[in-house]
């Protein structure tokens, strides 16, 4: 075998051992990483991903049983390795970087000595030499001060401080390949941005191979040479990242692809097209692909046995899929991928406010004094319009959205619904319904589906006879599109994009004029993610009925929303009309989410960088609670004066010191952040 | 690597624990009860415990027909005889044979034990509930009531209590399920506050649903395992409270064979015939094992 090869995974499979049941998850996978190449893993949730990265590592869980092949890191084989071996290899062939930062360090340490200790330990430096390479390390990964990172806890870092450790304690040790298992998903798109940036910087100086474990194609088409799409325990399309993404050879793929709106596409234009059906439970079984009972393509002899991978005709693409070399023919004569488009255009007309929020502030006890959460809020929900708020953590929006829906008081300021002040929670009810991020947890697990609906109903509609009920109950799950045997079961038995479409039909048990959606899908995969979107669409079809549509993902914002609020640090710093506030002259805070989101900035080019860490709430800063951070700043009076809004002529307002005809100017270009390192 | 093997162990773990929870996804409630009860019965710790408690259980109720001789047939030429074929646990100080004295002592046990766990397990489940659902002064208040409650030794308040109002099972019983209410509250506070920051609880409250309605339909079924394994250590708690009252004669009454009032009764003759005391003081430690081994198994299961 070749020296350059560094990782090379064999026909490996995997199975989980429960309850004397063997669940296999890993089916014949077999991939190679070249020396200094960056290879992506996609595929959705419980497709093996993970279980690939923890076998490369030789960590998997103890239930796990490896049923053949064989993963060969440097041409050494580690399913069979001592645990000698094993201990010697991680650290310098092979280092992990997890998902979750928080819980990867060690909480009573700090960071610095973490990292020292890799080089103490693998290395054999002395203690002083294993401090003096660590701020070297921690210099690499972009830290302005190392020396004061190395004195800190985990727990003073933000997410991704936490992660940029990670990534030098990885690194310490110059190991051959670097695993990455999705490491920016918990993470705010800026941040996301800056580590994404920062591995591809890395891999540029370093040149060592990754395997990138993700569910974001976006991320991966900027970060990796090539590619290989996992579904259901088995690699169903591989092949150079570029042609994968623009000329995909596998079924699954093109679904993945057509489930996230791309930048600049509205529910106007097209509906999103879901991948139909759902992934098959772990160690369910079919003979044939494992794709085909989802596969608008699929025929008879896709169901005899699985398709092996094969190269594709006149493409690096290796496809399992039978139909690989006709596919586009094979869709156009399935009737194609789109479904025809039935948008019916709305009518414009003249919109009465169903919301007004004026002038309000929350704050919230804290260990030290009160947090002002949010401050001097304003804004209206109109009938018949979708307003997307868009904000990163910390920036108030579910507060906002929590203390529109009644479950917070407001300590300022007011908030009319439907014309009258409210709030008797009776009539609240009535008007305005919300669904929550989280499906696992805003159903009562105890409850079945149709005991869930039945009571919303009870609750929320008109009174009627138990008879009735049950057949509203029926017409209420066929509105979210939930099968009749659903019902009986409960939330622990649905699958996230299930659990979520009885959430959004209790949602719509009553006739609400305004349902607040916080972050409704993204929780969910993005073929769910994308059936979730389509439903909502329906929902609110041409009737009256106004979203509160709350995400972090502009991209899906953009695609759904008729108008948009930014919100950063509590405060709404723009506001207006979807299309105008995606486009120049806007808010530099938005300019700077445009720029992080991949989507759009795709098309955009060079990204800007955001200074330092997002403030405290407890402590914002003076004057525009901006200008710490922003690309724009105009230094003295943005630190002293708070900015008033200004309105545009395309009729949408930001806060902001500079006026708009400078402003569109301004953004004509991108501001030179190159020399931004981080806090 | 900062990261230990087992700690990624665990991780790996979590990743496909919720697919593994896919696989047995259309049990029913009596299905899940079932399957509950078959994984306890593979725990050879709850077998242990469940014959022992299955044992005196049997016994409280057929004592009279179980054993041997009348518990309290006085034998005035026989008095504290060491164990023989005639009285396996020999005889006390007034003849009795301490084989069919231990046989019969456990029925006031296990009658006053269950009885005062069910009562603290109502009282400290709506309190638990009221304070954790409601927080704020309600919870201030009642919490401090509670700590206060506790600051005070608990034997001391029942011998106070027991001596002023007099003893039966009723008023024992009655005294350790509020004696137990204030304790259990704490530990259902407990769990009530994490539930109650859940969505399903706002989304409750966005329907308009009242507070009793959320608390006791919507709640109440999510916290039923931290209930169950709070009642079977409750139990175990009881045992020892009530045999503690009888020792201090402030339980059962003589001539009960009951098994804390024959300790206290028996030590005047420990040096001459430890068997008087010896063996209730034998019986009563198997039914508080028996039932911690229980107690652990179902806690295993039920947070597995």
């Amino acid at each position: 075998m070749s020296s350059d090869v560094t990782l090379q995974v064999n026909d490996l499979s995997v199975s989980y051992v429960s309850q004397g049941r063997k669940l296999p998850v890993l089916r014949d996978v077999s991939f190679e990483i070249n020396r200094g190449e960056a290879y992506g893993l996609v595929g959705e949730s419980g497709c093996g991903k993970s279980t690939v990265a923890m076998a490369v590592m030789a960590y998997l869980a103890n239930n796990a049983l490896t049923e053949s092949g064989t993963i060969l890191l440097k041409g050494e084989d580690v399913i069979t390795a001592t645990p000698e071996q094993l201990r010697e290899w991680r650290g310098t062939r092979v280092a992990m970087v997890y998902q979750d930062p928080g819980s990867s360090l060690n909480p009573t340490m700090l960071v610095g000595r973490q990292v020292a200790e890799v080089f103490h330990f693998h290395g054999g430096d002395s203690w002083d030499d294993a401090m003096a390479k660590t701020v070297e390390m921690f210099e690499k990964v972009r830290f302005s001060d190392p020396a004061r990172i190395m004195e800190r806890y985990p727990y003073e870092l933000s997410g991704g401080q936490q992660q940029r450790v990670m990534i030098a304690m990885a690194l310490a040790a110059n190991p051959a390949l670097l695993v990455m298992d999705e490491p920016t998903t918990g993470l705010d798109a800026t941040v996301e941005a800056d580590i994404i940036e920062l591995v591809i910087q890395l891999r540029k100086e370093m040149g060592t191979s990754t395997l990138f474990i993700s569910h974001n194609l976006g991320i991966v088409s900027r970060l990796c040479d090539r590619v290989g799409v996992l579904y259901a325990g088995r690699l169903v399309e591989e092949g150079i990242t570029s042609e994968v993404m623009s000329d995909p050879h596998h079924p699954y793929t093109i679904g993945l692809l057509n489930s996230v709106p791309k930048w600049g596409e509205t529910k106007e234009d097209s509906r999103l097209e879901p991948i139909p059906g759902d992934l098959p439970p772990l160690g369910y079984v079919l003979t044939g692909c494992s794709f085909a009972p989802r596969c608008a393509i699929a025929s008879p002899e896709c169901e005899t046995s699985p398709p092996p991978l094969q190269a594709c005709a006149g493409s690096s693409i290796k496809s399992a899929c039978l139909k690989r070399d006709g596919l586009k023919e094979e869709f156009a004569r399935a009737g194609g991928t789109k479904t025809a488009v039935q948008i019916t255009k709305r009518v414009a007309r003249e919109a009465t406010p169903v919301i007004v929020v004026d002038h309000i502030a929350k704050r919230f006890k804290g260990k030290n004094g009160e947090i002002t959460v949010l401050s001097d809020v304003s804004l209206t929900i109109k009938a018949g319009e979708i307003l997307g708020l868009v904000g990163e953590s910390g920036s108030g929006k579910t507060t906002l959205a929590r203390t529109i829906a009644g479950l917070y008081k407001p300590d300022a300021g007011s908030i009319t619904s439907g014309g009258e002040a409210h709030r008797s929670q009776d009539s609240q009810s009535h008007f305005l319904q919300m669904v929550f991020q989280n499906p696992d947890t805003a159903l009562n697990p105890k409850f079945s589906v149709s005991r869930i609906l039945g009571r919303a109903i009870k609750q929320l509609a008109a009174p009627m006879s138990a008879s009735d009920r049950t057949k509203r109950i029926l017409e209420l799950a066929k509105s979210v599109k939930l099968q009749g045997y659903h019902l009986e079961l409960r939330p622990s038995a649905l699958s996230g994009g299930l659990k979520q479409r009885v959430a959004i039909g209790r949602a719509f048990a009553g006739v609400p004029q305004v349902v607040i959606l916080d972050e409704p899908a993204s929780a969910l995969d993005v073929s769910v993610q994308a059936t979730i979107l389509n439903l909502l669409v329906d929902l609110q079809g041409d009737s009256d009925l106004a979203y509160l549509f709350i995400s972090h993902d502009l991209a899906v914002v953009n695609y759904l929303a008729d108008r948009i609020a930014v919100m950063y640090l509590g405060e709404i710093v723009e506001i207006g009309p979807a299309r105008s506030v995606v486009a120049p002259p806007h808010h530099p805070y938005t300019e700077v989410l445009l720029s992080a989101n991949s989507a759009a900035n795709s098309v955009k080019g060079e990204r800007i960088r955001l200074k330092g860490q997002m403030p405290s709430l407890a402590n914002p800063p003076s004057g525009c609670r901006f200008h710490t951070r922003c690309p724009r700043s105009l230094g003295e009076r943005c630190s002293t004066v708070a900015p008033e809004f200004q309105t545009t002529a395309d009729g949408h307002a930001y806060r902001c010191h500079i006026a708009p005809e400078e402003l569109a100017r301004l953004q004509q270009t991108k501001p030179d952040t190159s020399d931004a390192t981080f806090e | 690597m900062a990261q230990s093997t087992s700690e990624v162990g665990v991780m790996a773990e979590a990743i496909i624990d919720p697919l593994l929870a896919n696989v047995g996804q259309l049990q029913t409630r009596s299905e899940r009860f079932r399957s509950h009860w078959q994984q306890l019965f593979k725990k050879p710790s709850f077998v242990i415990g469940f014959v022992i408690v299955a044992f005196w259980v049997i016994d409280a109720i057929f004592a009279t027909t179980i054993a041997p001789q009348d518990p309290q047939s006085q034998h005035a030429f026989i008095t504290l005889q060491g164990p023989s074929g005639a009285h396996w646990f020999g005889t006390d100080w007034l003849g009795r044979d301490v084989f069919s004295r231990v046989l019969a002592g456990c029925t006031s046990i296990l009658k006053v034990a269950p009885l005062a766990t069910l009562l603290g397990i109502a009282g400290g489940t709506v309190v638990g509930l009221i304070t954790g659902y409601f927080g704020g002064k309600i919870d201030s208040i009642i919490m401090r009531v509670v700590d206060a409650f506790l600051a005070f030794p608990l034997i001391i308040i029942a011998v106070l209590v027991l001596s002023l109002i007099g003893t039966s099972e009723f008023t024992v019983v009655l005294l350790i399920g509020i004696i137990f209410t204030p304790v259990i509250s704490r530990t259902i506070r407990s769990v009530v506050l994490v539930e109650r920051e859940k969505e399903y609880v706002a989304s409750a409250k966005l329907r308009g649903e009242r507070s009793l309605y959320i608390m006791f339909a919507e709640i109440l079924p999510n916290i039923t395992s931290t209930i169950i394994v709070e009642a079977t250590i409750r139990v175990g708690y009881a045992i020892f409270t009530a045999a503690t009252l009888s020792f201090l004669t402030l339980g059962a009454q003589p001539p009960s064979p009951d098994w804390g009032l024959t300790i206290t009764q028996g030590r005047l003759y420990i040096q001459m015939a430890p068997w008087v005391v010896l063996f209730p003081a034998l019986a009563l430690a198997t039914l508080v094992v028996g039932i911690n081994l229980i107690v652990e198994a179902i806690q295993k299961e039920l947070n597995a």
